[in-house]
């Protein structure tokens, strides 16, 4: 199978999917002339021209509501951002356009369009440029999040999600670009909603979702060398969120910890731990542990940086104490 | 006698026929509106409810010069503009009303009326949130090679958003077929304009951007109007560009059922001036002067108007509320494509 970049990925689901409908158009701040800021969109303005590639002023506000006008007559707009953190300028057009224009208008305007671009910390952006937004967007009903944490995922989640007609929200990583993994040549796609089993083991569970699945993974492989088998649950979609495999995966080990790039109080994580006691209450042995960003804006130095953020030191350190093996 | 009619007919625009659906057009508004005004009070309608009572000059004219094939968006004062888009009577006071029959199967209320076989794209309740939403309509306009426009109706307040200039610079720079009509009012709720913007002549907005042209219009004058938009069309149709009218008009209710008509921040003398220029007085008088009406047609229009509103209050009345299952329905739709 062949093994290509997170990037690639995107760029062939993106490729594949314009091809297949002329209604799709991609829109955003350096998508086109520049091949995207993070070249994710390379070679596409060459191959569709530029009424579908579309270069935009810096105007996320603006383009973002160009996207849910254009989803309102039927076309079918991919709205990148150069990162999520810009996308709060555009909080309008998502929150209360695009996610509530089907249930306001009685069923009449549906809106088949993605919202797309990195999330989350890379190195030593400081506090502007850090912030995982996960909770912030599942929070709202009538929009979809998906946060693919592989190669793999990110193809098939964006496949679907730019077939999907709903609002879908997608949370990708600037550390994930590079990330190489396998992605069969052939046409898949992923389901919005459906967790992936991404380790399996009895003793604990790990609930994680996008760029965190691969520390849960590390962990997991990490732990099996001291004998602790590790389930590790990639929920992959956060909104509609695959309860079923929450429950399953942690009535099978009796204890959980959740993991999430983003903070604590209403974070992702919290909604995780509500199922989970829900579902799972008579078959839990030790309280559920959460890791998380520490409850700071992002720090630049580098020190305090790793300090702040979740890792798999710290995730190791939570399966064990959920073990009581610390 | 009859000759003289004829010769002063002949100086109004249009045809006797299209000046009485004019005239209709407006008093319905009017008409439907005070009967609103009349259900907001006993209870019948809740939440928010912005009347229009005043501006019907400018929906009417404005919308009267588009092709079914177009597409308008709006705020959320939008009862008048649903209408004289040719929405029905019914299906907008059942939306008010919050039954199912209304036009957003009660889900959206006052400010949220839609109509897609209308291509009426709603009232939107964020200020300044829906323009970049007409220009993306201009956009796919011109992504499918089409010869429509987009009408967009906003308050006056809008013009100081961040949404307002980032839509106008997309719009002007890819060259949308957009049409932004601003309904100057002259309040933005309770703040003047004079208090709001750093600038007074509104159409003046347009100059910031290179290719398009703005005018500003008498919006009591429904025929003022039209040749506005007239000209408007020529350039959004023929052209593929944008277009700002600035429509001069006065709302003769408060911001919403809640404010006072007077008193607070404007006088009443203010209103009293205005109320000289109300449009659908306007348009009857020189209806009248030129012999294309009587008292006569006026009372048999007002009749035929006041049983279509009754109507409509009827029907909403008798329309059943949503089930308890729509409360779950249409936050998604379970399709692919």
């Amino acid at each position: 199978m062949p093994v290509i970049t997170y990037r690639e990925a995107l760029n062939q689901a993106l490729r594949e999917e314009m091809a297949r409908d002329d209604r799709v158009f991609l829109m955003g701040e350096e998508v086109g002339v520049y091949n995207g800021a993070y070249k994710v969109s390379k070679g596409l303005l060459e191959e569709f021209g530029e009424m579908r590639v579309v270069d935009t002023p810096i105007t996320e506000l603006g383009f973002a509501g160009v996207g849910v006008g254009a989803a309102m007559v039927g076309l079918r707009p991919i709205i990148e951002f150069m990162t999520w953190n810009f996308a709060l300028l555009a909080i309008d057009q998502i929150v209360n356009a695009a996610a509530k224009m089907l249930y306001m208008s009685g069923g009449q305007y549906p809106m088949p369009m993605v919202f797309r671009g990195p999330n989350g910390a890379a190195l030593q952006l400081s506090a502007q440029h850090s912030q995982a937004f996960e909770s912030w967007l599942a929070h709202i009903p009538g929009l979809k999040v998906v946060t693919p944490g592989t190669p793999y995922d990110a193809k098939g989640l964006l496949k679907a999600a730019i077939r999907d007609d709903n609002p879908v929200i997608m949370l990708e990583g600037e550390m994930l670009y590079n990330n190489k993994g396998e992605v069969p040549e052939e046409e898949y796609i992923i389901p919005i909603g459906k967790a992936e089993l991404k380790r399996e083991g009895d003793h604990c569970s790990i609930i994680t979702n996008g760029k965190m699945a691969l520390v849960a993974m590390k962990a997991a492989d990490q732990l099996a060398q001291e004998g602790i088998r590790v389930d590790v649950v990639d929920l992959r979609t956060v909104r509609p969120m695959d309860v079923e495999a929450i429950a399953t995966s942690v009535r099978k080990t009796n204890r959980a910890v959740v993991l999430e790039e983003g903070w604590e109080l209403a974070g992702i994580g919290a909604q995780v731990v509500d199922y989970v006691q829900r579902e799972c209450f008579d078959h839990l042995d030790a309280p559920v542990v959460r890791v998380h960003q520490v409850d700071v804006p992002m720090p630049y130095a580098k020190a305090l940086e790793k300090a702040a953020k979740p890792d798999l030191g710290k995730t190791i350190a939570a399966v064990k104490k959920v073990m009581y093996l610390e | 006698m009859a000759a003289k009619k004829k010769s002063d007919s002949a100086k109004l625009p249009g045809d006797a026929e299209l000046r009485r659906e004019l005239l209709h057009s407006m008093l319905l508004q009017r008409r439907f509106e005070e009967k609103v005004g009349e259900a907001y009070a006993l209870g019948k309608i809740g939440g928010f409810c912005h009347l229009y009572i005043g501006q019907e000059a400018v929906s009417t004219g404005v919308l009267s010069m588009l092709r079914p094939d177009d597409y308008v968006i709006t705020t959320y004062r939008d009862h008048g503009q649903a209408l004289a888009r040719g929405m029905t009577p019914r299906a907008i006071m059942a939306e008010l009303f919050g039954r199912i029959d209304g036009c957003s199967r009660g889900k959206g209320g006052s400010m949220h009326l839609f109509d897609r076989n209308l291509n009426f794209l709603g009232g939107h309740g964020i200020v300044g949130g829906h323009v970049p939403v007409a220009a993306g309509v201009g956009f796919a306009i011109k992504y499918r090679g089409g010869d429509q426009v987009i009408v967009c109706f906003m308050g006056e307040s809008v013009v100081n958003t961040g949404a307002f200039h980032e839509a106008l610079n997309m719009a002007a720079l890819w060259k949308l077929p957009c049409i932004f009509i601003i309904e100057n009012n002259k309040y933005g709720m309770g703040t003047a304009v004079e208090r709001a913007a750093a600038i007074q002549d509104l159409s003046r907005r347009a100059d910031s951007y290179d290719g398009m042209d703005g005018e500003h219009v008498d919006g009591q004058d429904v025929f003022a109007v039209r040749d506005a938009m007239e000209r408007a069309l020529e350039i959004s149709r023929r052209e593929s560009k944008p277009v700002l009218l600035e429509i001069r008009t006065y709302r003769y209710m408060g911001h919403s059922m809640s404010d006072a008509v007077s008193g607070t921040y404007r006088t009443k003398a203010e209103l009293d001036e205005y109320l000289k220029r109300d449009p659908i007085n306007l348009l009857k008088a020189r209806m009248m002067d030129a012999g294309d009406l009587t008292d006569a047609d006026v009372a048999q229009m007002e009749q035929e108007i006041k049983a279509v509103v009754q109507d409509s209050w009827d029907f909403a009345d008798a329309s059943p509320e949503p089930p308890l299952e729509a409360l779950y329905e249409d936050v998604l739709v379970d399709t692919t494509s």
